[in-house]
């Protein structure tokens, strides 16, 4: 993975870049002024209470948000309303969301293979050994021939990784990937991820995993009101949190 | 029966009092309702055959051997007032089997498409698709017949200064007279087309097995839309390259030559086909919307391009909700179409009722009419169960 990411890379740039960006829906000012700058194989956590803007903001890096004012950069290339800069963007960028939207009339192969064969037009035989080797990695080699449906939720959001892994993409975005798991599951889903960051993958995580923040991010961004309130590294973040919001944040979800 | 030890009696469940068994119960009121149904039909049966003896009339299909010795206004079969009563209501019958078929066919291209253009992000586009959807929808369909009929008749002029030709086509209050091919030689046409279909059909599988082992994207609908051009312009010279068709003149009172469309099919075909379209439009809606958006981000952040997300996510999920209704509304169309009664087109419906008229034989009359409909009805339905089973989700 390491070695394909620094041939397919030859931009030394940051990963994302966001400047002043600003997204209303309507009247309402859902991100204010983000600025954020994600390094190649950097890992970023970002959390905050709900309705911070956090989704939106990540949702906003691989265009499934539309941002009305400021730049974003991903690899280099500014996303605007050239529909075939947002197609190389997405190509590039994969994403994981809270509720997998696997594909449930597929099987699991067939979700996995959809997107390299359509988009990547790589030989079918090639995209099927590409996808077994990454349900080999999520540890679900033997669910390869089974519906979406057939599988638990670690296992579906296993698969929903995996899925975007088969697009080799440099970039990976995270939408609270364990809010809709059952507990005994989420520590499956979370040794993926923690494996994929060892391997050295751009993350990007919204996420309410302290722990898994604490073992990998690289980056704490804490969100309110649609604001970077605070941007720290983990253990400054947790143990000496500056601003008010967040040691009342830190406080709530910590305190149990 | 004997009982081992106390442990295994003490494993039995406590039974209930036989009245009060949710089994014996169920039991006993299929055989309450068995009874009961029987019972109506013997009366139903044997009040009938009493009181058509007290009066005298005969029962049984035998009449329909008879000359039917009226008129009926178009027919795909030859028929005269000499033909038997059975050839009467062939007649009709085929008469609503075409109405029905060619209806269906439009209202489920019309109706994709409205419901398709209702969804669409242009405001105008989506507007004007809503617009036709409620108005369509909720004005009586026997009132947009007599619309569509007085339209036509009242508009277009008489036979004699009709309209035309319009590409061989003349307009006039009794309907469209059309030009047809009058030689044999057009067969050389038809058979291109099959066997360009075919080409093309192997075109596509050829196109998907590239993609399958190179992964490169062939486009199929240009080189398609070229091989039906050039396959059916060398079955055209192969039939040697015909140039003449039949075409409607008019001559005394009447067109001849050429086929006809009468006023009375097409008034009934577009009532039933925009009526039924503006159901099937908000079912197809429906049935896209019922995809959750999670889908289309998920297949959006894989990169896929909007077509694509369409046919390979969107569509094959929506299908499966919108077949079942849709199925419905086929149904619906092919009952409606005995409206044809209303402006005067010999469906089965029509021809029967003169039939009934005629030689009083109402029973038989109406059970002809049922048994038609019931086969029509369940042929329609089968078949869409069987395309919806093809479709079915395995989730588990």
């Amino acid at each position: 993975m390491a070695n394909a990411q620094e041939a397919a890379a030859p931009n030394l740039g940051p990963a994302v870049e966001l400047r002043h960006m600003h997204k209303w829906y309507g009247e309402f000012h859902v991100l204010k002024d983000i600025n954020l700058t994600v390094r190649h194989g950097e890992r970023v956590v970002v959390c905050g209470p709900s309705g911070s803007g956090k989704s939106t903001m990540i949702r906003c890096i691989n265009r499934l948000e539309e941002h009305q004012r400021g730049h974003l950069f991903v690899d280099g290339l500014e996303l605007t309303n050239d529909l075939k800069q947002i197609e190389a963007i997405r190509k590039e960028v994969g994403m994981v969301f809270q509720h997998f939207n696997l594909f449930p009339h597929m099987t699991v192969l067939e979700n996995l293979i959809l997107g390299p064969t359509w988009v990547r037009k790589i030989p079918r035989k090639e995209a099927i050994e590409t996808a077994m080797m990454y349900l080999e990695r999520v540890k679900i080699p033997e669910q390869a021939h089974k519906f979406p449906g057939q599988l638990s939720g670690g296992q579906q959001q296993r698969v929903a990784i995996a899925r975007s892994l088969c697009m080799k993409p440099k970039i990976m975005l995270f939408d609270e990937p364990t809010s809709a798991l059952d507990p005994e599951m989420i520590k499956e889903v979370l040794d993926v991820m923690i494996e994929l960051a060892e391997e050295g993958m751009t993350m990007v995580c919204v996420t309410h995993e302290m722990g898994f923040a604490r073992t990998v991010g690289d980056t704490m961004v804490f969100m309110d009101e649609g604001e970077i309130v605070e941007m720290e590294a983990p253990e400054e973040f947790f143990s000496n949190p500056k601003n008010e919001r967040t040691q009342l944040f830190l406080s709530q979800i910590l305190s149990h | 029966m004997t009982i081992d030890t106390g442990e295994s009696e003490a494993l039995q469940p406590a039974k209930a009092v036989f009245y009060n068994d949710p089994k014996v119960r169920a039991v006993f009121w299929q055989i309450v309702a068995v009874v009961g149904v029987i019972a109506m039909f013997w009366f139903l049966i044997h009040n009938t055959i009493t009181n058509l003896d007290r009066q005298n009339i005969a029962s049984g299909f035998s009449f329909m051997d008879l000359e039917a010795g009226f008129a009926i206004g178009e027919g795909m079969v030859t028929y005269t007032p000499a033909n038997t009563y059975w050839r009467a209501i062939l007649v009709g019958l085929l008469n609503t089997i075409k109405v029905a078929v060619i209806g269906i066919v439009f209202a489920t291209i019309i109706g994709s498409v409205v419901g398709v253009m209702r969804l669409s992000p242009n405001w105008l586009v989506a507007r004007l698709a809503t617009v036709y959807i409620e108005s369509l929808r909720n004005v009586p369909l026997l009132l947009q017949l007599f619309f569509w009929y007085a339209l036509i008749v009242g508009i277009l002029p008489r036979a004699k200064e009709a309209y035309g030709p319009f590409l061989g086509v003349y307009l006039s209050n009794r309907g469209f007279n059309i030009p047809l091919p009058d030689t044999w030689g057009y067969m050389g046409l038809l058979a291109g087309f099959l066997i360009a279909l075919v080409a093309v059909m192997w075109l596509r599988r050829r196109n998907k097995k590239i993609h399958d082992e190179t992964g490169e994207i062939k486009n199929t609908l240009g080189p398609g839309m070229l091989i039906f051009a050039v396959v059916m312009m060398v079955g055209w010279l192969a039939g040697g390259a015909p140039t003449t068709l039949d075409s409607p003149e008019f001559k005394g009172f009447s067109f001849t030559g050429g086929g006809e469309v009468t006023s009375e099919f097409l008034a009934l075909w577009l009532g039933l086909t925009l009526y039924t379209a503006a159901f099937i439009a908000e079912i197809v809606r429906s049935g896209i919307e019922a995809v959750s958006k999670g889908q289309w981000e998920a297949a959006r952040s894989l990169g896929l391009k909007r077509g694509q997300i369409l046919r390979f996510i969107v569509l094959p999920q929506a299908l499966r909700v919108i077949i079942p209704p849709t199925t419905s509304q086929y149904l619906n169309l092919t009952k409606n179409s005995s409206l044809a009664v209303a402006i005067g087109y010999p469906d089965i419906v029509g021809v029967t009722n003169t039939t009934i008229n005629q030689s009083g034989q109402a029973i038989e009359g109406i059970a002809i009419i049922m048994a038609v409909y019931l086969t029509l009805s369940l042929s329609i339905s089968l078949f869409m169960n069987w395309y919806n089973t093809k479709l079915a989700l395995v989730e588990r």
